[in-house]
């Protein structure tokens, strides 16, 4: 107990480094997906049927893999076969590999969410915009947009808090994530070797992460309640 | 001169011929009911006239002006298509109207985008948003709204939703204002104070196309009346010839539970 309590301070520094990382790679997952998304959900939606269907393969491709070979492929193809690569070396090689890897999975999930959502916006609605004059596009961003994010948020939020937790995948490319550092202390890290509770710690954050995450989506669906 | 002249239209889908070579005119002024059991294409004509539905053969004009011609491609464009439909105004049964926007917004939102368009926007933003939030407020006084120009259409009764969707067809001063069985998904009571506005449109001489079950309505409204059967226009005249003096038995059969009641 006096032992923990003196490796206390280099734990949770460790920590910190690891889980800042982790909510780098969150962030920039977030950020790059959601647009991403929304284009592929357009993409398979397409009247123009080679489009849609080379999107519904990828789509398919992307989560009928693990995301964990999606990262190894990604990391280790350009520079092991292609003898090129691309990702440079280091922690922000494997950042950027990581966050390609991330944006393109996650992507691919919120492209089903956006299409459910778009779709169950009634077509009374477009129809409604179209006699009034207006242009498909401003029918999407001023009648549809809102109704379809209303409806995704649910199961937004639940991908949202699924992707906290996937980002301790990339630590198979190394990523040294809270993951990374947490296990460090299991092999000697430090001064300090054979400690699991580290491990422990690491869980907390994410907890209290998701927990703040759980709380604000609620809030924005809490928002969204004024129109039904 | 006609304010509208329909010519020829057909429209199939797949292969189910839902119009079948439906022609009439409608003078400026005039209320014109449809009728006719459900299925017989009268909505799917009233979408056509909308440009919802590309008709596979006719010619639509309205004022002389040729909106569609299906020998003439060029009238089909996209953009071309989109300043056609607002000779048009369309009420529809479930009223669809955008639930985020409160029934002001709703009737203010097709204007504002529209006036974007206009070359002196920029200069004269503040005055033209107010222009048309006056506007909107004066027509949902007109429709006997004002206590609801800020709630919600969730808020809003069935007939009060009505009311605003046509406060919001209004809006955009069409030349033709067509209805699709406005009052469908209403009970008597609100299917009343629909009918009511209508009626007072009808007064002001509003040029209208009424797909309606509400035969009575239809009756007493009506300055022409057309009864459709299986795509085809079975039947048209005043309402006095249509109702009373209808010529097919198809007609008199349909309106038998009508007449006698």
């Amino acid at each position: 107990m006096e032992l923990m309590l003196e490796q206390m301070p280099v734990v949770i520094r460790s920590l910190n480094v690891g889980f800042l990382q982790t909510l780098r790679l969150f962030a920039v997952t977030l950020l790059g997906a959601v647009p991403l998304g929304l284009i592929i959900a357009f993409g398979s939606m397409s009247r123009f049927r080679p489009l849609s269907y080379a999107t519904k393969i990828i789509v398919w491709i992307i989560r009928g893999t693990p995301l964990m070979i999606q990262l190894l492929i990604i990391y280790y193809f350009p520079g092991l076969v292609l003898k090129n690569p691309i990702w440079g070396g280091g922690e922000a090689g494997r950042f950027l590999a990581a966050s390609f890897s991330f944006i393109f999975n996650y992507a691919c999930y919120f492209s089903e969410i956006y299409r459910g959502g778009i779709q169950s916006v009634p077509a009374g609605q477009e129809e409604a915009g179209l006699v009034l004059g207006m242009t498909r596009s401003q029918i999407f961003f001023r009648v549809t947009l809102l109704q379809m994010i209303k409806r995704i948020v649910p199961p937004m939020s639940n991908e949202i808090i699924t992707l906290v937790k996937d980002t301790s995948l990339a630590r198979i490319i190394a990523l040294q994530e809270i993951i990374w550092a947490g296990q460090a202390f299991m092999k000697g890290s430090q001064g300090i070797s054979g400690a699991i509770w580290p491990l422990f710690f690491t869980a907390v954050y994410y907890l209290i992460f998701s927990g703040l995450l759980t709380v604000l989506l609620g809030r924005l669906e809490k928002k969204l309640d004024y129109f039904r | 001169m006609a304010i509208l002249e329909v010519e020829h239209i057909c429209k199939s889908f797949e292969k189910t011929e839902v119009l079948k070579d439906i022609s009439f005119s409608l003078e400026e002024g005039q209320v014109l009911s449809i009728i006719g059991s459900s299925g017989s294409g009268k909505t799917t004509l009233l979408r056509c006239l909308n440009f919802l539905e590309r008709p596979d053969r006719g010619v639509i004009r309205v004022c002389g002006e040729t909106l569609y011609d299906s020998e003439n491609p060029t009238s089909m464009q996209d953009f071309e298509i989109r300043k056609k439909r607002l000779h048009f105004g369309l009420v529809f049964q479930s009223f669809n109207l955008f639930p985020q926007y409160t029934a002001l917004e709703n009737v203010m939102l097709a204007k504002e985008l529209l006036a974007k368009e206009q070359p002196d926007f920029k200069a004269r933003k503040k005055e033209i948003h107010e222009e048309i939030r006056i506007l909107a407020e004066e027509l949902l006084r007109q429709m006997g709204l004002s206590d609801r120009m800020n709630n919600y259409p969730h808020q809003l009764s069935g007939g009060q939703c009505q009311r605003v969707a046509i406060a919001r067809a209004l809006a955009l001063k069409p030349d033709i204002l067509c209805f699709d069985e406005p009052t469908s998904a209403l009970d008597p009571e609100l299917t009343g104070e629909v009918l009511r506005v209508m009626k007072e449109l009808a007064d002001q001489k509003t040029t209208m196309i009424i797909v309606t079950h509400e035969m009575a309505f239809a009756r007493d409204v009506a300055s022409h009346v057309i009864f459709m059967d299986d795509g085809c226009i079975l039947e048209q005249g005043t309402p006095k010839q249509v109702f009373e003096h209808s010529h097919e038995e198809r007609t008199r059969q349909f309106l038998s539970r009508f007449t006698q009641g």
